[in-house]
């Protein structure tokens, strides 16, 4: 790893200044995404600004119909929280399935979205409730967030301070974990909150998370997995590498997209 | 250098390091407890798993600066004074959880955060699956997971 400045600050505002003042800076919250890319000198900031003395950037509550988690929120945290699981459990579920038990206790929501892995999970659940990301200076909607792999709608100098998740009163979320690394080769959230329906993918693109308008309009007749039997996606912009082909990924996205659906209605 | 400080094992302690320190260098090459390990160094295997502030995390992936002012515990912390195995390192010997022993400290500092998340009931499916974080490169999972129970239980008395 590149040696770096080091800083703490304790309000958005002085992290805000911090990155002005560094233009090669990053903001680390979790580290478990950025710290290995460092290591594997992939990545090269000047300094890093620490996220995790930033007083109430961690909270997790309702608002009106709405929950509301902050940028520096857990997975674990997140996973457990009772404000989570009584509105949403089918969103509890999504940090619930990262990585492994220390991974969670370190990785952020606010962490994971801005990175925008390909093969990450909160994503999926992101698009698929069609959330807000409210960052320091405006709110932006999912839907326009995630534009390709490891890109947002972030600009310089902006930091996520907290995701707000409409309540859907169907959501659920299926994935199928790749063994070792525990990302989803495929991941799959739906949600019906009355007439907006979605069905976010994440994994199988080549371009990070998708919707699958195809799915939404079939679920629209009706929300049950049998609306999509025998549907599927073409395998043309989905991955291929040596855990799976386009085409198995493409097969997937149907299955667990069927799954979630179920798992939703029961 | 930026200085740093926080209390590991009980003990205040500080010293010099660069940012990019990582948690486990200081604590193996600073300090000189070797017993957290580094099996992977790319967050996988779990045998570098201390507890920050009674949370436990791979400091293989955690920078020293991060931890100023945190409480750390090794698996140095966690014998009495006077020797006495913890309840999970004793149930580790009598279970024969250990071949090598390289995984070890990851494991157990693994298996408490087990407890604290998840009691001290843990029936096999539990453990198995909370141990996704930690390989064992001799595979003595089946007697890891029998120790992790015993340890459990001995700890609720
Ligand atoms: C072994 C292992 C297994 C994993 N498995 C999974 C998995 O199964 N599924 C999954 O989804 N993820 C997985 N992850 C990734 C994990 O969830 C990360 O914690 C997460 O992706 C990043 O969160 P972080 O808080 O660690 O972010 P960091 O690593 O600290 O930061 C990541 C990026 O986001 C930026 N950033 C951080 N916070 C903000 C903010 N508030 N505003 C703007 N930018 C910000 C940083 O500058 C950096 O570029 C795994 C990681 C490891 C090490
Ligand atoms: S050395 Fe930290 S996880 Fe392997
Ligand atoms: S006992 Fe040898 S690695 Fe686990």
């Amino acid at each position: 790893m590149y040696d770096f400045t080091f800083h703490r600050p304790t309000t958005v505002r002085q992290a805000a200044g911090l990155l002005a003042r560094n233009p090669e800076a990053k903001l680390l919250a979790g580290g478990h995404s950025l710290l290995p890319v460092m290591k594997q000198r992939l990545a090269q900031p000047s300094a890093l600004i620490d996220l995790s003395l930033i007083d109430g950037l961690d909270t997790i509550e309702q608002k009106g119909r709405a929950v509301v988690i902050g940028a520096m929120a857990r997975h674990a945290d997140v996973a457990k929280s009772p404000v989570v699981i009584a509105a949403m459990p089918g969103l509890a579920s999504v940090p619930g399935s990262v990585g492994d038990p220390q991974v969670r206790n370190r990785g952020t929501i606010g962490g994971s979205i801005a990175n925008n892995d390909p093969n990450a999970d909160y994503p999926a659940a992101v698009l698929g409730l069609g959330a807000t990301i409210i960052t320091n200076k405006r709110r932006i909607a999912a839907d326009d967030f995630f534009q390709g792999m490891y890109t947002t709608a972030l600009e310089d100098g902006e930091i996520i301070v907290k995701v707000s998740f409409p309540v859907a009163k169907k959501a659920a979320y299926e994935k199928f974990k790749h063994p070792a690394s525990g990302f989803a080769l495929v991941g799959v959230f739906v949600s019906k909150r009355g007439s907006d329906i979605r069905v976010a993918v994440t994994g199988a693109g080549s371009n990070g998370v998708f919707r699958v308008k195809s799915f939404e309009e079939a679920l629209k007749k009706r929300f049950a997995a049998k609306s999509l039997e025998g549907m599927s996606i073409p395998a043309t912009g989905m991955n291929a590498d040596i855990h799976a082909s386009a085409e198995y990924r493409a097969h997937l996205v149907g299955v667990l997209a069927r799954r979630a659906v179920a798992k939703a209605t029961a | 250098m930026p200085a740093v400080s926080m209390t590991v094992n009980g003990k205040p302690v500080s010293g010099e390091v660069e940012a990019r320190t990582l948690l486990v260098q200081f604590l193996r090459e600073n300090l000189r407890l070797t017993g957290t390990h580094v099996g992977c160094d790319t967050s996988q295997c779990g045998a570098c798993v201390v507890h920050i502030n009674g949370i436990a995390a791979k400091s293989c992936t955690t920078l020293a600066l991060q931890c100023e002012g945190a409480t750390i515990t090794t698996i140095e912390g966690l014998a009495a004074a006077d020797g006495t195995l913890h309840p999970m390192q004793e149930a580790f010997r009598d279970n024969h959880g250990l071949q090598c022993g390289y995984c070890t400290p990851g494991m157990i500092m693994s298996a408490l955060d087990i407890v604290r998340r998840n009691g001290n009931e843990l029936d096999e499916h539990t453990i198995r699956e909370q141990l996704d974080g930690n390989i064992c490169r001799c595979t003595g999972y089946h007697n890891i997971v029998k120790a992790i129970a015993a340890g459990a239980k001995t700890m609720a008395r």
